[in-house]
């Protein structure tokens, strides 16, 4: 039952929803984020139960230093901005260039996590680990998790690098990149919150 | 290095797992392991259960999968029941130590819970979902693997905990602080929170894929209120799944990551607070009883239609119900500890939204009540399980209902009556539905049909057994028993009611006897189901033939009616009428063996962290990185089946002209 309708409907869809399989992935995906939508969800309110328990270690206000914090929102913000203009690309079936712009954005996520982990390794130097209080493990597992999600992004993306090396643009290879820039930009709006309700409130709520 | 043997002795044995029923356990366990081996080494099974079991992506095999899976678990917690309800009719006698019977009740709700009654309707959701809406397999058949293997690399770590190390025995619910290291050391409940959290992913995994397939598989012309009612409650399950299960995730792994890595979110010091566990887990626990009973309200629907001969009465009002239950569940989980100290507004608000909920599902009662109203009603076993539902869940909701009343709940909670209603919940709602979709579906899952007399022996003994056992325990919880007690003083007026309870267990283990024999009998000497419509059912699953082919249809059914088969039927239409040019090549998912693999290697770092061995946890680590990166890389998982291969196949079933 092939009708003409619907293949000229496929046509004027992006290559990435235009085999059926690959655009059910996509729909998919969307169901996948929800449920990582519900465990940050958990989490920031787990931290919003305990930010204030610190028992006898340091306020939110006594640990957190904004300067790292801005740097890793620099970061991860531009790296948004990168992985759209290699959706831009990809759309336009330029390879080279997507794989340019995935490349940049998986280094700008490598400066997002190693600034992290400084900052999480000047704190324990403080001896303000998840031992110290409910407040820092509420902290370290919410930010944690965001920052293992990063993580876990960028080593998704150098698979990305090297299919797209061997297949070029397929509509396989377009909707693994199409989710993977879902994923990053859901990291990105769960960082804005973190900024905001975590750090800029800790710092001046 | 010889000071390591006794040390691995001793973490794997500890005392309470040399008691002799266990070592007999473990001995035959052993015994059954090496039977199984040479059995499947005489008869050169291996590569028939690697290729068509092991490795397979058909969601009707993954079904079949499912649901041993259940019976199995069916029959532990069961003797789990058993041994429970021995001990309380026995309570001067220690037939059970304190310790042992703690274990006991833990492992009997958290199996009964997760690695029964989820397995089994997932079961139902595989075996028929796809054929319902006529496609040709799951959204993600791949994916649909992995939850199994997940779920059951999660069993089987929960389940070897009774033999090696110890399991749980904080109770299903798994409360801190008892669950904090300080008051409960060794690996029980890391087996509880890990097993818990591989199983539950795949319990995600599963919510999503049946999700998407529901929205995006339907057949041209199924639109939402054509689909078939069991297809709309899975749909709403799905929703729910997906909801439920993140919330628990997180909160058995801050439990775990308390106890493994020192930090403080539910112990008693440094600003940690014990009821922040309880309210993430009622997040997930109150919609997963839900999750639990919505769909059977779908096999019932299905099951009191068909053999009422009649079209589901108010079948908008029935879909507007489960949609509003599906809401109204996230909505109420602090009914759970209304003792909590929330205020009296706040358990004013849990205790009405908790009432509300009697609306729809009292709706969905009339409906199925109406829909057996003037027709010619057929007492199937199915059926029976569906008439005999009605007023065991009426009571069940009923005693639900009294528990919101909060002050009343201030008395009654965590006593017998609580166990009586939710076990008159989840038996005569659960238990119940998911045994009258195994009779209705066996013939399409199986080919042949369970015997119906055997059947009703098993259905009047559960029935029979489930009322004995239950009722003492009303009474007992307004006497003043408390659960999760394992012995009582005789003077309390407790034990004759005890007595007659433990006896009404024992016919419920009766029951489950018979009904493992009729499973056996039938395979071996039942009905064979020719036509693939045994019931003269109503929906697209029963167009095909028993059991149904690798590629379900031949060619993509068109829908017009609600009941599209049966409505197809009146026309005087048939599937059987294909013609060889309206059949084209298929293309069909590829058997993988990365699910499996994925599962066992969650396993391994299951079973390194329960113990703290992070050597063996990096194996399986590793296991999962190689999965998922040879996943990634692998392009090849689909395979054309031949248009004359599928042409041969409907031949051969006579359903094709020419």
């Amino acid at each position: 039952m092939s009708l003409p309708s619907v293949d000229e409907h496929a046509q004027k869809l992006p290559l990435e929803f235009a085999d059926e399989h690959e655009s059910l992935k996509i729909t998919g995906f969307w169901m996948f984020l929800v449920t990582d939508v519900l465990i940050f969800a958990s989490l920031f309110s787990t931290y919003a139960v305990f930010h204030n328990s610190v028992a006898a270690g340091p306020t939110a206000d006594q640990l957190f230093k904004m300067g790292p914090v801005l740097l890793e929102t620099l970061l991860l913000l531009t790296s948004s901005f990168t992985i759209g203009l290699g959706i831009y690309a990809m759309r336009k079936g330029q390879v080279r260039a997507l794989m340019a712009w995935t490349f940049l954005t998986i280094l700008l996520g490598a400066g997002f996590v190693t600034t992290e982990i400084h900052d999480f390794v000047s704190f324990a130097a403080l001896h303000a680990t998840w031992h110290t209080s409910a407040f820092l493990s509420a902290f370290d597992i919410l930010v944690g998790t965001h920052g293992a999600h990063v993580t876990f992004g960028i080593f998704w993306a150098v698979t990305l690098l090297f299919q797209l090396k061997k297949h070029g643009i397929t509509e396989r290879t377009a909707r693994k990149i199409y989710t993977f820039s879902l994923y990053w930009h859901f990291l990105d709006i769960v960082w804005v919150f973190i900024f905001t309700f975590v750090y800029l409130n800790g710092k001046l709520g | 290095m010889p000071s390591f043997v006794p040390y691995l002795v001793h973490t794997l044995f500890p005392p309470t797992v040399r008691l002799p029923d266990i070592l007999l356990i473990d001995f035959g366990l052993i015994c059954a392991g090496i039977g199984v081996i040479v059995l499947l080494t005489k008869t050169r099974r291996w590569g028939w259960l690697w290729n068509d079991w092991l490795t397979t992506v058909d969601h009707k095999k993954i079904a079949i999968l499912y649901l041993i899976a259940a019976l199995v678990m069916l029959m532990r917690g069961g003797i789990d029941a058993l041994m429970l309800r021995a001990q309380l009719a026995l309570p001067t006698t220690h037939f059970m130590p304190a310790s042992q019977y703690d274990e006991v009740f833990t492992t009997h709700g958290t199996i009964m819970v997760f690695f029964m009654g989820m397995p089994f309707i997932f079961a139902l959701f595989n075996a028929v979902v796809p054929l319902m809406i006529g496609a040709r397999d799951v959204a993600f058949p791949r994916l649909n693997a992995m939850s199994y293997w997940l779920f059951a690399f999660g069993a089987i770590l929960f389940n070897i905990s009774f033999v090696i190390g110890g399991s749980p025995n904080a109770g299903w619910t798994a409360y801190p602080p008892y669950t904090g290291l300080a008051f409960n050391p060794g690996p029980g409940e890391n087996y509880y929170f890990l097993a818990l959290i591989i199983a539950g992913m795949g319990t995600t995994m599963t919510g999503i894929n049946f999700l998407v397939t529901t929205l995006k598989m339907r057949a041209p012309g199924m639109s939402l209120m054509k689909m078939p009612m069991f297809v709309w409650s899975t749909m709403v399950t799905s929703a729910l799944i997906l909801f439920a299960f993140p919330p628990l995730t997180v909160a058995l792994a801050m439990s775990l990551f308390d106890r493994l890595f020192g930090s403080h979110f539910f112990t008693l010091a440094r600003g940690g607070m014990p009821m922040m566990y309880v309210n993430l887990f009622w997040l997930f626990g109150h919609p997963e009883v839900y999750i639990l009973i919505i769909p059977l309200f779908g096999v019932f629907s299905e099951v009191v239609a068909t053999f009422s001969k009649k079209m589901l009465f108010g079948y908008p009002v029935m879909v507007a119900s489960i949609v509003a239950i599906m809401f109204l569940a996230y909505g109420t989980w602090v009914h759970h500890f209304f003792t909590m100290g929330a205020g009296p507004a706040v358990n004013a608000f849990f205790g009405l939204s908790t009432m509300l909920i009697a609306i729809p599902t009292g709706v969905k009662i009339f409906n199925w009540i109406f829909t057996m109203w003037g027709g010619r009603i057929q007492t199937t076993t199915a059926m029976l399980y569906q008439m005999a539902f009605i007023p065991v869940f009426m009571v069940g909701g009923a005693t639900g209902i009294l528990l919101a009343v909060v002050p009343a709940d201030y008395q009654l909670h965590n006593s017998y009556f609580l166990v009586a209603h939710f076990h008159n919940v989840l038996i005569g709602g659960t238990l119940f539905g998911l045994l009258s979709g195994l009779y209705y579906w066996w013939p399409k899952m199986f080919g042949m049909k369970l015997n119906e007399t055997q059947g009703k022996w098993a259905f009047w003994l559960f029935l029979i057994g489930f009322w004995v056992t239950f009722l003492p325990q009303y009474l007992l919880g307004l006497k003043g028993m408390t659960r999760r007690m394992y012995t009582y003083p005789l003077g309390f007026g407790w034990h004759d009611l005890n007595v007659i309870s433990t006896f009404g267990a024992f016919i419920m283990g009766a029951a489950f006897v018979v009904l493992v024999y009729n499973i056996v009998w039938s395979l071996l000497y039942g009905e064979r189901d020719l036509t693939g419509d045994p019931w003269d059912g109503r929906t697209l699953e029963w167009s095909l033939p028993s059991p149904v082919p690798e590629y379900n249809f031949p060619r993509i059914p068109v829908v017009h009616d609600r009941d599209a088969w049966w409505a197809m039927k009146q026309k005087g239409q048939s599937l059987a009428d294909l013609r060889p040019e309206d059949v084209h090549d298929v293309e069909m998912p590829k058997n993988s063996p990365i699910p499996f693999l994925l599962g066992a290697s969650f396993f391994v770092l299951g079973f390194g962290m329960t113990f703290a061995w992070w050597p063996i946890a990096i194996i399986g680590f590793v296991g999962i990185i190689l999965c998922l990166l040879f996943s990634g890389f692998d392009y090849n998982d689909h395979h054309h089946l031949k248009a004359d291969a599928i042409r041969q196949t409907e031949a051969t079933l006579g359903r094709l002209q020419g």
